[in-house]
């Protein structure tokens, strides 16, 4: 298929997967603000929400404060934000026209429809009902299109790419709202098991939609390691980061099985996913959290630029 | 201006063979079934429009061509007159255009003035003594024809640079199909949905002598912009080709190779809808940046056919038009089965003071216009138009040519206050290959939705129906 093509379907899927991730941040953000300080403690949750998205930097080049006005304006509609909801719904859509004769009718009018509908919210909610009923309204917009290619597309190559731009932004989201948190995962002896950290934990499982799986798995109080350990290494989470190299190896293997050839890109994944498969949580710990997801999130960024240059070019 | 042909009702009001079922079908149908059927179908090509249509990024109401759902019909024996001429035309074209660029012998023998191809813009310097396979520079050509009354058709334009509609055709057919079965039991009609199979074939053939035997077909869009995006994306659907742009082309050593996930890839054969001035920014327009650099090498090269070839412009402005007939004659050594339209070339005085003295009968038209702009309807015009236009064709009577209002034939087409007359015209698409000329029966069928209006460009509010061949 022409790179261009290739290029499209992985940046579609990207950008929708986004689009929900952004969602989720601002829903539990909502959530957390909303709790009396005292079980929170004074920090800006705010401005956590836009280092979690990842774009800190640009964020205080137009705002000198982040409160809850600036950061949902921010993050959901600004056109100045490349990555807002409402941008990662334009560039898929456009990227969607672009590519239309290899999207099924049902992804298409899943995009299509969404990006219709993004205009009735105008220049944004004008009320935290309204705020929220468009927070859902993403997700269920990013469930629809995920749920039409997953159900309609064929399983070629065109399927493959597509969920490689999947994984790896879910990838790098997970690693990012690790990361942000991860002085607060870090097991510091006097918050554990305190109030505050309980919301802030919940807080982060509920943005990668996990609450109810981590009870199901470890039937436990939540706990930081626990957090962490299902977050990065149990790969029957969808969103832990072994999870999403378990699909990237998978779909990146399907590609070279079906060109007759691999190349760096299968290389490099596959050395992440086992290095994922024999990790344990204490070494982690002990190595350092920040440095190991650190170190992820370059990995992730390489074969990322790989996949492009070995495919997408 | 005559009483117009009506194609179902004559000029008698007596009902014409071909438009019998229709006709009494008409008589039957409750006036508010029909009236929810339109609606039907215009939900169902707004579905198809909004899944695939390119207007303004800023507007998502998209803006649909009306769709008319009373078919027109033409009989078999009609049909295989046009047949002919149509494939009459377009050969007399093909060679026009090869004797242009190579031996000008129609030039040299004073059928067409010199100068209306060398100072003609379209006219392409660089196809000077160019071979192109097989000879054919026109592979898809769209013939305008309008019908005056039973036994006159005329070719009102040719469009031998980028045709468009021909995706109009073939889905107005696939709705007409869903919405009125019980239509289609009472005729039997020539299929069109072998078109794409025709085009790829006949784009197939024309691969550079030496090419594979199994040709890398691709359809170049200038991108998601143009207004017939939706076209070029509906056409390389069905075609089964790649829709690329230039950036997924790139020439090396004067071959074309397009940018896949596995690498580069030969490309044979170029179905580009993209004007000739943006194909390569090393030949023509420099700031084209939808083109392809190098491609004009690897074409003049032999290494890729371009389809439409580069400079068919010269067969297709409206000034040549008017001496289609001798070229015809010239070429083929035959009478031209399809008339042209009586027409005054301004460029000659005595053509020039005709048109002038007589303006407010006549249509003129600008000689590189298309598109319905840059027209003038005389009967129609007010004074200020009128004058405007005298000094436009006092100042450059090259540029314009005149013609005859035409009583355009009508068809029933449904309309706000019923079923009433409006005026049609008709484009074919004639495919040709190394083997043969293929044309899918029928043709796009362009309807003027306002009463009386003869102006059926979609960009002036026309409206499109589908157009039956029927046995017989």
């Amino acid at each position: 298929m022409l790179s261009r093509t290739a290029d499209n379907l992985y940046w579609l899927a990207r950008y929708v997967e986004r689009a929900e991730y952004l969602a989720r941040i601002l829903e539990a953000t909502q959530r957390l603000t909303s709790l009396p300080i005292a079980y929170i403690g004074e920090t800006n949750e705010w401005e956590s929400a836009v280092a979690t998205a990842g774009c800190e930097h640009a964020f205080f080049e137009i705002y000198s404060e982040a409160n809850e006005e600036n950061v949902t304006e921010f993050l959901a509609f600004s056109t100045e934000n490349p990555s807002s909801i409402r941008s990662c719904f334009e560039v898929a859509r456009t990227n969607a026209r672009a590519v239309r004769t290899a999207l099924t009718m049902e992804m298409w009018d899943a995009i299509n429809g969404t990006w219709l509908e993004l205009k009735r919210f105008g220049n944004g909610p004008t009320t935290r009902e309204e705020l929220s009923r468009f927070l859902r309204w993403v997700q269920e917009s990013s469930l629809r299109f995920d749920g039409s290619a997953y159900r309609t597309m064929l399983r070629n190559d065109a399927y493959w790419f597509s969920r490689l731009g999947l994984y790896q932004e879910r990838a790098d989201n997970t690693a990012r709202i690790l990361d942000v948190k991860y002085h607060m995962l870090l097991p510091a002896n006097e918050h554990v098991g305190g109030p505050l950290d309980y919301f802030q934990w919940a807080a982060i499982l509920r943005s990668v939609s996990a609450l109810t799986s981590y009870h199901w798995v470890y039937r436990e109080n939540v706990k930081p390691w626990l957090v962490a350990d299902l977050l990065i290494l149990k790969d029957e989470m969808p969103r832990s980061l072994a999870s999403c190299y378990e699909n990237l190896v998978r779909y990146l293997d399907a590609i070279a099985v079906a060109y007759g050839r691999q190349g760096p890109a299968q290389r490099l994944a596959r050395g992440v996913r086992t290095r994922l498969q024999n990790a344990k949580m204490e070494d982690i710990f002990q190595n350092g959290l920040h440095e190991f997801i650190q170190e992820f999130i370059a990995d992730n960024n390489r074969i990322g630029s790989t996949i492009t240059q070995q495919y997408l070019a | 201006m005559a009483v117009a042909f009506d194609e179902m009702n004559g000029v008698d009001g007596q009902v014409r063979p071909a438009y019998a079922q229709l006709s009494s079908w008409l008589s039957e149908i409750r006036p508010d079934v029909l009236d929810f059927r339109r609606r039907e179908a215009e939900v169902l090509f707004r579905r198809i429009g909004i899944t695939f249509a390119v207007y303004g990024e800023a507007d998502a109401t998209e803006r649909l061509i009306p769709f008319d759902v009373i078919p027109r019909i033409l009989s078999g024996n009609e049909w295989r007159t046009l047949r002919l001429g149509l494939e009459q035309r377009v050969k007399a074209i093909n060679a026009y255009i090869k004797d242009v660029y190579g031996k000008r012998e129609c030039l040299r023998a004073g059928v067409v003035p010199e100068d209306l191809v060398f100072q003609n813009p379209v006219f392409r310097p660089e196809m000077n003594g160019q071979k192109v396979p097989h000879d054919i520079y026109v592979h898809i050509a769209g013939i305008d024809i309008v019908r005056v009354d039973a036994d006159t058709f005329y070719v009102l334009e040719d469009n031998a640079r980028t045709p468009s509609g021909v995706s109009y055709m073939l889905e107005n057919r696939e709705i007409m199909l869903r919405l009125f079965p019980e239509l289609f039991s009472r005729h039997r009609v020539a299929p069109v949905d072998n078109y794409p199979d025709e085009l790829l074939a006949t784009l197939q053939s024309v691969a550079p002598i030496g090419a594979a035997a199994d040709p890398t077909v691709v359809l170049l869009t200038p991108g998601i912009y143009n207004s017939a995006y939706y076209e070029h994306s509906f056409l390389a659907d069905k075609l089964g080709v790649e829709l690329v742009e230039g950036r997924d082309l790139f020439v090396k050593g004067e071959v074309v190779f397009m940018r896949t996930t596995q690498g580069p890839k030969r490309v044979d054969v170029i179905y580009r809808r993209i004007d000739d001035d943006f194909l390569d920014p090393l030949a023509f327009r420099p700031d084209s940046a939808l083109g392809v650099p190098g491609l004009m090498a690897a074409y003049q090269a032999g290494n890729v056919t371009l389809a439409n070839a580069v400079g068919t412009g010269v067969a297709d402005d409206k000034a040549v038009y008017s001496y289609m007939p001798d070229i015809v004659k010239f070429f083929l050594g035959e009478e031209p089965i399809l008339k042209n339209v009586p027409t005054w070339r301004c460029r000659e005085e005595e053509h020039l003071s005709y048109v002038l003295d007589n303006i407010e009968q006549l249509v003129v038209k600008e000689v590189h216009g298309s598109g319905g702009y840059g027209m003038l309807i005389g009967p129609s015009a007010d004074k200020a138009s009128i004058a405007a236009f005298r000094s436009k064709l006092k100042a450059h009577p090259k540029n314009f040519i005149a013609q005859p209002t035409l009583a355009l034939s009508t068809c029933p087409t449904c309309v706000e206050s019923g079923v009433a007359p409006r005026h049609v015209d008709l484009r074919p698409f004639v495919l040709t290959g190394r083997d043969k000329i293929r044309i899918v029966p029928g043709g796009l069928t362009r309807v003027a939705m306002k009463a009386g209006s003869l102006v059926v460009n979609s960009s002036q509010g026309g409206g499109t129906k589908d157009t039956w061949v029927l046995d017989g």
